[in-house]
């Protein structure tokens, strides 16, 4: 069974920016999908739309087996969203955004203690769970949020861009978490990424996604086999047309 | 469909911010108490019509500046949800599997104590300037009156904490709010009968006063403590309970319309 399925989907802001541009793909039980493409490429618009944030200009999508524009709850209840920008409340501390959260999703007083527990520890941070989030570094928000997206134990997990910013060692550290994540149950994950190491590390299947369009989509060894290149770096070149550096460079620019 | 462990979070979490930012209290109670001084003494004299004997301009105006309190930190409350959206909190909101009426209410009813707090400080605080409730009350009627007091603190604070989610739902800047909430609430206010009888007023306007949900708030107040209204209390309580179901009605339909994004 497919657990997200997306067919000919298009979003349009003001009429005239196409963000997502006709896109479709599959994402199996228990795979990690990878989305990489560089900036303004339509990562993010996507995983609104199976989030159910954005309504979808044209074509259909369905989330653990619900259509994402007409049942909305029950999309709501099976997934979970680590956004690109923090979604904190700085004013809380980190276990109190966890406790919040858990709530909002139903989980009872019992299992709330000792997922919050769990899942602190998981991502270390039990010592710094009575602190206020407005004194955390960048990392330890990210592994909150990571830690909250996983609290209700969704079907579905949303990564958008979950190590964007952060130094090497914590990178790594978060790419452990989601590798764990991956052998450890049959979550499915959809990640948005412009790393290569990231896409190529995680992720089962990878689509190459530029200007909200699918240029590209296979498993890391076959899109590298299939463009005769050693690297994704090339592979992306390839499809694209410039290296996803440059392309982070012009943006600077503008 | 309404989830009561998520109002009651949104409650929570509210509640846990504002007494978090003490200074809060104490900046909303600043201004009403501002107003009751300079009015209060400057028009102690001032005659207000079937005002029972014994009591003062003073008694007539605390009500008033209640209502005043009420509205004023009501209105701005609809700008967390600015706030929340600006910091990224409301698509965590958002995203949750509860239904838009429970988040609306669990912002107003959060908005709403917050709201009652500083009215109930603004009361205590007032009698220092001389106001006393009327000098008839026994023990028993006193007490009623402040409960009375707290149900329309309740109403009022619903139904201007509604008015300002709906204003938020439309709007996507802060500054942009705060215009257009100042635009609002200023007439609210005024033409509420807050610090001068409607009577006093033209005619023409005094029907803009009936149609505003203050009107009927800052009376019943009256009516509860100063036992000296323009409505029977009942009366007051019927309309002030129907405001707020209207406008929790048309809060809940602009929050459902609104984008998560
Ligand atoms: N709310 C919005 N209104 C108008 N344009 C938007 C909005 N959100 C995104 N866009 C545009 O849609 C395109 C895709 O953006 P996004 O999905 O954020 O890309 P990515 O996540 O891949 O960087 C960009 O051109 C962006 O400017
Ligand atoms: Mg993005």
């Amino acid at each position: 069974m497919n657990s997200i399925e997306i067919k000919d989907l298009v979003k349009k802001f003001n009429r005239d920016v196409v963000a997502v541009d006709g896109i479709s793909f599959e994402v199996k039980k228990g795979e990690c999908f990878g989305l990489l493409g560089p900036n303004g490429a339509g990562k993010t618009t996507t995983l609104n739309i199976l989030s159910t944030l954005l309504q979808p200009t044209s074509g259909s999508a369905f989330v653990a087996g619900f259509d994402v524009t007409k049942d909305k709850a029950n999309v709501r209840r099976n997934i979970g969203m680590v956004f690109q920008e923090p979604a904190l409340d700085s004013r809380l501390t980190g276990r109190e955004n966890l406790e919040f959260h858990a709530m909002m999703y139903g989980v009872d007083a019992k299992t709330r203690k000792e997922r919050i527990d769990y899942f602190l520890s998981l991502v270390e941070l039990s010592e710094k769970a009575e602190v206020l989030v407005r004194n955390y570094s960048g990392g330890m928000k990210r592994r909150l949020e990571i830690a909250r997206g996983l609290i209700q134990k969704p079907k579905v997990l949303f990564l958008d861009e979950p190590t964007l910013g952060l130094d090497s060692q914590t990178r790594r550290l978060i790419w452990d978490y989601i590798r764990k994540l991956t052998h450890e149950s049959d979550i499915s994950i959809i990640l948005t990424t412009h790393y290569m190491e990231e896409a190529d590390y995680l992720c089962d299947r990878i689509a190459i996604i530029d200007h909200g369009k699918i240029v590209a989509l296979d498993t890391p060894e076959n899109l590298k086999r299939a463009a005769g290149e050693a690297t994704l770096e090339e592979v992306f070149l390839k499809y694209v047309g410039t290296s996803i550096r440059n392309i982070e460079v012009r943006e600077k620019e503008w | 469909m309404v989830e009561f462990s998520a109002i009651y979070v949104l409650w929570l979490r509210e509640m846990k911010k504002f007494l978090r930012a003490k200074e809060r209290i104490i900046g909303s109670v600043a201004m009403p108490f501002m107003f009751l001084t300079f009015l209060g003494f400057g028009f102690n004299k001032m005659e207000i019509p079937g005002l029972n004997s014994g009591l003062s301009y003073i008694h007539f105006l605390v009500p008033g500046m209640i209502g005043m309190n009420m509205l004023f930190s009501s209105m701005f409350s609809g700008i967390s949800v600015l706030w929340d959206r600006e910091f990224g909190f409301l698509k965590e909101i958002m995203i949750a599997p509860v239904s838009r009426v429970s988040i609306a209410l669990g912002r107003i009813f959060g908005g709403s104590t917050t709201g009652i707090i500083q009215g109930i400080v603004f009361f205590a605080a007032s009698f220092l300037l001389g106001f006393s409730l009327a000098p008839q009350f026994g023990l028993f009627r006193a007490v009623f009156g402040f409960l009375l007091m707290l149900i329309f603190m309740f109403l009022i604070s619903v139904t201007f904490n509604a008015l300002g989610l709906s204003f938020a739902s439309n709007m996507r800047d802060a500054q942009g709010f705060e215009l257009i909430i100042n635009f609002v609430m200023f007439p609210l206010f005024f033409l509420s009968g807050a610090v001068a009888p409607i009577a006093n007023l033209p005619p023409f306007i005094q029907v803009i006063s009936y149609l505003n949900p203050l009107t009927y708030g800052v009376d019943g107040i009256r009516g509860a403590l100063i036992r000296s209204s323009m409505f029977p209390i009942w009366f007051d309580l019927l309309l002030s309970s129907f405001f707020a179901l209207i406008l929790i009605g048309l809060a809940s339909f602009f929050f459902e319309r609104s984008e998560g994004v």
